[in-house]
C-alpha cells in the first residue's frame, strides 16, 4: 500500500424519482394478497369449486331426516303440522270430546294411571327392565277445533312429572307432583271465561289450585272440549362400538276418569271417541247408576301434543353443505399460505410489507373474505333452488330471522375456520401438517359427534370444546324440557348455544393467531 | 433520502455458526458497489439483515440514515434481488410483479414499464415456472426496480446470465449508478463485478477484509508491477527505490518495478526529471489481487473448521 491515496469521486447527489407518490398502507397490502390469490389459477378454481360443492351437497343432503328406518333415509317431504305460532308440532292423541258452545267449566278425576310399552316393529328387542315413558299424558283439554295443530288448553296427570297445565304445544305449567292413583286421586277443571281459559287441580274436588290461564288465538265460541290420552313413542338408545344403536317403541297411557261434569252454558252431551291425527287408541264408559258423575271413562291413546324437537329443516341445507366447502377452504387457505415458505416468497413479501402483523392481519382478512363470500354465493344459490325443490309447506321452514342467522353463521364459520389454517400455516408451514392439525380439531371432533361414533357425553364435551364447537351456529332446534327430544349431537343438536359455540371456535382462531404472530416477529425469515 | 447503506458492527449467530462478526461498511450514492467474498462469507445474511428479514443480534443496518422495517414504503426505497428463484411457480411473471406493485400503491402501468426495462415484456403472460435463471433474475431487477428505488440491493444478479445479459447487467448497474443511486450488488466472482464496480466491499468470515475503490484494491496486489523503458537506468533504480519501490533490472534499458502503481512511478521520475521512454503498469488480475485478500478466510474454511453456510 502506498501513502498516496488514489482519489475517490466526490459524492453523487442521491437518486430522486419521479413515479407520482403512492402509499402502502394496510389497504395496499390487502389489495397486494388479493392479487396473489387472484392470480393462482387453482386457487380461484378452488374457490368455485367450493361453492359448487356446497350447493350439490345442500341440495342432495339438505333433507335427510324425518324418514330414516334403521339408518337409511329416504328424501321426501315430512309435511310437519304447524300450530298457530308458526313452530312445526305434533298433534296426535285419542280424544274423547263433544262441541261446547259460550263459557263453562269440564271437571274430571284421575284415580289411575297407566303407560306401557310395546316394541314398535317385530324385530325390535324387549325393553330394558325399568324403561318407561315417562311424558304419557291423560286429562282434559280444550281445542279452539278440530284441525290438527289448532290451539288448546289442558289440564293433565303425567306417566312420570306430576300435574301439569299445557297450552299452544310450548307452554307448560307444573302443579303437583301427585300420580293420579287410587290412593292419592287427582281432581282437574278447566274453566273458559270469554277469552281466558282457566286451568285447576285438586286433591279432593273441593279445595282447588289455580295452575294457569291461558288465551288461545282463533278461539270462537264453539270449542271441542273433553278428555284425552296421548304417549310419545320411546326411544331406548344403545351405544355399540363405532355406532348408535336405537329402538323404538309404542307407548300407550291409559287412564280412568270419573266425576265427569259439565257446568256453565255447557250442556250435557253425548261423547264421540277420535283419533285426533296420527294419534291412535280408544275408550271405554264405565256406567254404574247412568248419571254421568258416576260414570267412568277408561281413556288410553298414543301420540303427542307437543312441539317437534327433531325436525329437520331448511337451515340445515347450508350445514350440510358447509362441511365439504370446509374441507376445500381449509386446504386452500392452507396453500395459500405454505406456498409462501415452500417457494421462499416471504422474503420478497415482507420486503415489500415489513410490518409482520400487519402481513399476518392482510393475509387472515383476505382468506376469511374468500371463505366468507363462498358460504354467502353458495347459500344465495342453493337457499332459493331448495325451496323450489320442496313444495310450500313440505319443510319447516325456519323463521326469516334463523334462517339468517345460520346462512350468515355458516359464512362466517367458513372464514374463521379459513384464517384459523392461515394461522396453523404460519405456524407449521408445511402443508400437509397443517391441513391434517385443522381437520383434526374441527373435522374429526365434529364427524364422530355427529356420526354418533361415541356416547352421547363424550360427544357432548368434543362439541364444546373443540373448534367443532362453532358448527352449533347452524343449531335451530329449541329446547323444551316438557318433551322428549333427541338432544344429542347425532340428532342434530349441538350443547352449546349458536353464538356460544361460535365464541369458542373464534377463541380457538384468535389464540392460533396470537401464536402466529409471536412466531412470524421473531422468526427469521430464513431460518 | 439518502441513498446510502450503513452497516455498523452487524453480530449474528446462526446456532452454533458465527454469520456476522462485527461487521462495518458503507455504501454510497452514484457508485456500484461490488460485496464479495467466498460462499459463506456472509453477503446474504448481511443483505437480508439490511432488509430486516434477519434480525441483527449487535448492531445495526440502516438505509437512508433508517432501520429498513421502519420505512413506510419500503420498496420506493430500497429495491431489492436476494433469491431469484422465489416465485409461485403458476403465476405470471407480470402478475409476480402486480402483487408487488399493489403492495406499494403502484398500478399495472408501471408494472408493464419495468417488464420492457429488463427485456421481459414477451414473456410477461408465461408462468414464472418455466423462466430460465436468466429469465429469473431479469424478473428480479424488474421486481426491485418497480418503485424506482435509491437504493439497489442485489444477491448475486449475474448468476445463470448468458454472455449476452452479461452485458446488459453490467451496463444496467453502471447506469443506475450514473443515476445517482447507491448499488450494492454481491458476488463471490471478482470478474463478474469487472467492468461495472467502481468500488468493492471484501468480506470473509463475517468480517470486513477490506473497502476499496476497484483501482485501490489492484493496487495494492502486491504481485503488480510496473515495467519501464528508459535509457537512465541507474538514476531511474536510486529515485524509485528511494521511494519505497522494489526495483529489478531486466535488460540494458529495463527495469521492473514492484510496489508502486503506474502513476506513482511516472509522478516520481517526473518530479526527479528522469527521462523514461515506456512505462506499463502489469496490473495483477483483478481476480488475483481479490483472490490474495481473501485468501485467509478460504483458508480458515479449508481447514475444516466449522463455516457459517447460512443463506448462501
Amino acid at each position: 500500500m502506498t501513502d498516496l491515496d488514489l482519489a475517490r469521486p466526490a459524492p453523487t447527489a442521491s437518486y430522486r424519482s419521479t413515479l407520482p407518490p403512492s402509499r402502502a398502507g394496510f389497504a395496499q397490502l390487502v389489495h397486494a394478497e388479493l392479487t396473489k390469490f387472484r392470480t393462482v389459477r387453482g386457487w380461484s378454481l378452488g374457490l368455485v369449486g367450493a361453492v359448487v360443492f356446497m350447493v350439490l351437497m345442500s341440495l342432495s343432503g339438505g333433507h335427510n331426516g324425518g324418514n330414516c328406518v334403521n339408518g337409511v333415509c329416504s328424501a321426501g317431504p315430512s309435511d310437519p303440522t304447524y300450530a298457530p305460532s308458526g313452530i312445526p308440532v305434533t298433534d296426535g292423541f285419542y280424544f274423547v270430546h263433544q262441541t261446547l258452545d259460550g263459557d263453562g267449566s269440564i271437571t274430571v278425576r284421575i284415580a289411575a294411571m297407566t303407560d306401557t310399552l310395546s316394541p314398535a316393529g317385530p324385530h325390535e328387542p324387549a325393553p330394558n327392565p325399568g324403561a318407561a315413558e315417562t311424558w304419557g299424558k291423560a286429562g282434559i283439554i280444550l281445542k279452539t277445533s278440530l284441525t290438527p295443530g289448532s290451539a288448546y288448553a289442558a289440564v293433565l296427570a303425567t306417566s312420570g312429572h306430576g300435574v301439569r297445565m299445557q297450552y299452544d304445544y310450548t307452554h307448560d305449567i307444573a302443579g303437583s307432583s301427585a300420580a293420579a292413583t287410587q290412593d292419592d286421586p287427582r281432581w282437574l277443571r278447566l274453566t273458559r271465561s270469554g277469552e281466558v281459559i282457566t286451568g285447576y287441580e285438586s286433591a279432593d274436588g273441593s279445595n282447588w289450585t289455580e295452575l294457569g290461564t291461558a288465551t288461545l288465538p282463533g278461539l270462537g265460541t264453539s270449542v271441542q272440549a273433553g278428555m284425552f290420552a296421548a304417549s310419545p313413542e320411546y326411544s331406548q338408545n344403545t351405544q355399540l362400538l363405532g355406532g348408535l344403536e336405537s329402538s323404538a317403541y309404542n307407548s300407550t297411557a291409559s287412564a280412568r276418569m270419573d266425576h265427569v261434569a259439565l257446568q256453565g252454558d255447557w250442556p250435557q252431551g253425548a261423547w264421540t271417541g277420535t283419533a285426533f291425527d296420527y294419534g291412535t287408541g280408544s275408550y271405554a264408559a264405565d256406567s254404574g247408576d247412568g248419571t254421568d258423575a258416576d260414570t267412568a271413562y277408561v281413556v288410553s291413546g298414543s301420540g303427542d301434543i307437543a312441539p317437534e324437537a327433531g325436525l329437520q329443516d331448511t337451515s340445515q341445507i347450508a350445514e350440510s353443505g358447509a362441511f365439504l366447502a370446509l374441507i376445500v377452504l381449509t386446504v386452500l387457505a392452507t396453500q395459500f399460505v405454505t406456498a409462501e415458505f415452500k417457494h421462499r416468497l416471504l422474503g420478497p413479501t415482507m420486503a415489500a410489507s415489513p410490518r409482520r402483523g400487519r402481513l399476518l392481519a392482510a393475509k387472515s382478512l383476505v382468506v376469511g373474505t374468500a371463505a366468507f363470500t363462498v358460504g354467502l354465493v353458495a347459500s344465495a344459490i342453493a337457499v332459493p333452488l331448495f325451496d323450489r325443490m320442496w313444495p310450500a309447506g313440505a319443510l319447516y321452514k325456519v323463521g326469516a330471522l334463523t334462517e339468517a342467522r345460520v346462512v350468515l353463521g355458516i359464512s362466517l364459520l367458513l372464514a374463521v375456520f379459513a384464517v384459523l389454517a392461515v394461522a396453523v400455516g404460519v405456524i407449521v408451514r408445511r402443508s400437509a401438517v397443517v391441513i391434517t392439525t385443522v381437520l383434526v380439531l374441527a373435522v374429526l371432533p365434529y364427524l364422530l359427534a355427529v356420526g354418533s361414533l361415541l356416547p352421547g357425553g363424550a360427544a357432548d364435551w368434543l362439541l364444546r370444546v373443540t373448534p367443532a364447537a362453532g358448527f352449533a351456529i347452524a343449531q335451530t332446534i329449541p329446547v323444551y324440557p316438557q318433551v322428549d327430544g333427541i338432544y344429542q349431537p347425532w340428532g342434530g343438536y349441538y350443547p352449546l348455544a349458536p353464538w356460544a359455540g361460535f365464541a369458542v371456535l373464534c377463541a380457538y382462531a384468535a389464540l392460533a393467531l396470537g401464536a402466529a404472530w409471536l412466531v412470524l416477529r421473531r422468526r427469521d425469515v430464513t431460518a | 433520502m439518502e441513498a446510502t447503506i450503513e452497516v455498523s458492527g452487524a453480530r449474528k449467530r446462526f446456532g452454533q455458526t458465527l454469520a456476522l462478526d462485527g461487521l462495518t461498511f458503507s455504501v454510497r450514492p452514484g457508485e456500484v458497489t461490488g460485496f464479495l467474498g467466498p460462499n459463506g462469507a456472509g453477503k446474504s445474511t448481511t443483505m437480508r439483515a439490511i432488509l430486516g428479514l434477519d434480525a441483527l443480534d449487535e448492531g445495526t443496518a440502516l438505509v437512508g440514515g433508517r432501520r429498513y422495517p421502519s420505512l413506510t414504503r419500503p420498496l420506493g426505497h430500497v429495491g431489492s434481488l436476494l433469491d431469484a428463484g422465489a416465485l409461485q411457480p403458476s403465476r405470471s411473471a407480470r402478475n409476480h410483479l402486480l402483487w408487488l406493485a399493489h403492495s406499494q400503491g403502484l398500478g399495472a402501468a408501471r408494472v408493464d414499464a419495468v417488464l420492457a426495462l429488463v427485456g421481459l415484456d414477451s414473456a410477461a403472460r408465461r408462468h414464472a415456472g418455466g423462466f430460465s435463471l436468466g429469465m429469473r433474475q431479469r424478473l428480479g431487477i424488474a421486481a426491485a426496480m418497480l418503485a424506482d428505488p435509491p437504493i439497489l440491493l442485489l444477491d448475486e444478479p449475474f448468476n445463470g446470465l448468458d454472455p449476452d445479459g452479461f452485458v446488459w447487467m453490467r451496463g444496467f448497474l453502471r447506469s443506475l449508478a450514473a443515476e445517482g443511486r447507491a448499488v450494492l450488488v454481491s458476488s463471490h466472482l471478482m470478474s463478474e463485478l469487472e467492468g461495472s464496480a467502481t468500488h468493492v466491499v471484501v468480506i470473509g468470515r463475517g468480517r470486513l477484509v477490506t473497502e476499496a475503490t476497484v483501482a485501490e484494491l489492484i493496487a495494492r496486489a502486491s504481485n503488480g508491477w510496473v515495467a519501464l523503458r528508459t535509457s537512465a537506468r541507474e538514476q531511474a533504480m536510486a529515485v524509485l527505490a528511494g521511494a519505497g519501490a522494489t526495483v529489478a533490472v531486466t535488460g540494458p534499458d529495463a527495469l521492473t518495478v514492484q510496489g508502486m502503481s503506474g502513476e506513482q512511478v511516472a509522478q516520481a521520475l517526473g518530479a526527479a526529471a528522469v527521462p523514461f521512454a515506456e512505462l506499463s503498469p502489469h496490473r495483477a488480475s483483478l481476480e488475483e489481487a481479490y483472490m490474495e485478500l481473501t485468501r485467509e478466510a478460504v483458508e480458515y474454511r479449508a481447514q475444516g473448521v466449522s463455516a457459517p453456510t447460512a443463506g448462501e
